[in-house]
């Protein structure tokens, strides 16, 4: 049964007498077992700080700042050009409408909505859907993936996030002309959106506002948005987390502070990006 | 008194024999591995409560469900998907740091030579098999790892990169969408994550009935280097 054609070097040994033998074995596992408390102590003193430091955002303040991290480095990283895959229009399936909250008023009604659009280089802008559907359209088939682990490929229509500021243009940091092509990055850190009632509310980071699969969607596999999937007008954001995909849009603000999120707020990444 | 690893005189009296099996860099990994996988679980735990569709059963028939309630009631795992990702996402680096020290260390020592199976492994550890289980009764040949454990262990060691791998896949399936299309897309890729911890809860078990098994001498040995091969408290394979 001797096996391997590979030279297996014998561990080193020594032969020592009984007496010396026991001291020696008897010294390195009394040293080893000190070190292994040492360590056990410092685990459980690691772990106590850890689950005492004080909440930030609904976790610890520890854990947020390593979200932070993380946050930094998938926006260093982060590029417009990386795309989430498509799929056939027939793999599309109807998602779960999770998520109820920004949805509870029971007298809204989509006829007389408008949207409400802020931090542009003309102003405070109010739309109504025909204008915006009066913008290009964009199709696309993707993956929406939930936050909770679940995930349903999904036709969206409507216009690209990014076609929507070349129409109606943010004000940029250096107060050139806003130009995506030229000058992609001449553009506000951050973009807030909100529910009508402002009862839910997302963050986004203006490079994945921009990237070119965001849509301001008006239609789900063929047919306008249904209620309780956000009409008239929802977010989906394939380089984010479900959570970020806000329904029925009621305020879009260009911003240079990070905007708060309902989510980041109870305990989730801010950033949430995939 | 001979350093360990020397040349030694020829000796008289009863003699003891003692065999420097672990290296200190191997047990700091192993022992630093375990309540960071012990993390790593119990966080990935919270998160695929949120979502716990996986299951062992035919068609409508469930065998088994991941997890029933009362698995959940126990170890409380219920509406804390935040707090579970946090954690995951923090931890996620040690762990990866610790798997890469330990697997770059093996490399560089030259340890993998113990641990990487060779050609014959397969036959022999079906010899170890039948020897642990009493049916073959001739001793194993002494060996720091013998090919049942080659294998397993080599085996763990490729879960944890495959782990890392399937989280990747998961964590940014846009941003790395080419690794989570390799691995399938990203429903597989996290059904292969959820799979290999399962995986892990196996191999602890394993483990642990093969230490205590194996006994003293042989568990002092991950902890302190030393275990007596030849004298008062040998191991009897």
């Amino acid at each position: 049964m001797s096996s391997s054609s590979r030279k297996v070097p014998p561990l080193p040994e020594v032969v020592l007498t009984e007496a010396e033998g026991r001291a020696r074995v008897a010294k390195a596992t009394r040293r080893s077992f000190l070190a292994a408390a040492a360590a056990a102590g410092g685990l459980a003193m690691g772990w106590r700080w850890l689950t005492a430091s004080p909440m930030e955002d609904g976790i610890r303040a520890p854990l947020r700042s390593m979200l932070r991290f993380n946050e930094r480095i998938a926006r260093a990283s982060f590029s417009r050009k990386r795309l989430t895959p498509t799929f056939p229009r027939e793999s599309a399936l109807t998602p779960r409408a999770n998520g109820k909250a920004g949805l509870e008023d029971e007298e809204f009604n989509p006829a007389t909505w408008r949207l409400v659009v802020e931090g542009l280089s003309g102003g405070r802008q109010s739309l109504g859907i025909a204008e915006l559907q009066s913008l290009p359209k964009t199709e696309m088939v993707a993956e929406f993936k939930c936050i909770e682990g679940w995930s349903t490929v999904v036709q969206w229509g409507g216009v690209r996030f990014a076609d929507f500021a070349t129409r109606f243009p943010p004000t940029t940091p250096s107060g050139k002309p806003f130009d995506l092509a030229d000058r992609p990055d001449d553009v506000p850190p951050h973009v807030s959106i909100e529910t009508p009632g402002g009862g839910y509310y997302v963050g986004l980071d203006s490079d994945s506002a921009l990237h070119p699969q965001t849509l301001l969607a008006w239609e789900m596999n063929g047919e306008p948005l249904s209620e309780e999937h956000g009409a008239p007008l929802r977010l989906v954001i394939p380089v984010k987390y479900g959570i970020k995909s806000i329904k029925r849009i009621g305020r879009i603000a260009w911003q240079d502070q990070r905007p708060r999120d309902y989510w980041a707020e109870r305990g989730y990444d801010w950033y949430a990006g995939l | 008194m001979p350093e360990i690893g020397a040349a030694v005189p020829p000796v008289t009296e009863r003699t003891m024999r003692i065999e420097r099996k672990h290296p200190l860099a191997i047990r700091w990994f192993h022992w630093v591995n375990f309540p960071l996988l012990a993390t790593m679980v119990a966080s990935g735990l919270l998160i695929y409560w949120a979502n716990d569709v996986y299951r062992v059963g035919i068609g409508g028939f469930t065998l088994f469900h991941f997890f029933p309630d009362w698995v959940y009631q126990v170890l409380r795992l219920p509406q804390r998907l935040a707090e579970g990702m946090a954690w995951h996402f923090a931890f996620m680096w040690f762990f990866a740091l610790n798997g890469l020290a330990y697997v770059t260390y093996t490399v560089i020592s030259g340890e993998w030579r113990y641990l990487v199976p060779s050609r014959d492994s397969w036959q022999e550890a079906l010899q170890v098999v039948l020897h642990d289980l009493g049916i073959r009764k001739a001793p194993l040949p002494r060996r720091k790892f013998n090919a049942a454990q080659q294998i397993t262990y080599s085996a763990i060691i490729l879960m944890g990169a495959m782990s890392l791998l399937s989280g990747l896949a998961i964590y940014r399936p846009v941003q790395l969408s080419w690794l989570t299309t390799l691995l399938g897309g990203y429903p597989a890729a996290r059904f292969g994550h959820f799979w290999l911890t399962m995986g892990y809860f196996a191999f602890l078990l394993l483990h642990l009935v093969q230490v205590v098994r194996a006994g003293w001498n042989n568990f002092r040995s991950m902890v302190a280097g030393v275990e007596v091969v030849d004298g008062p408290e040998e191991t009897k394979p």
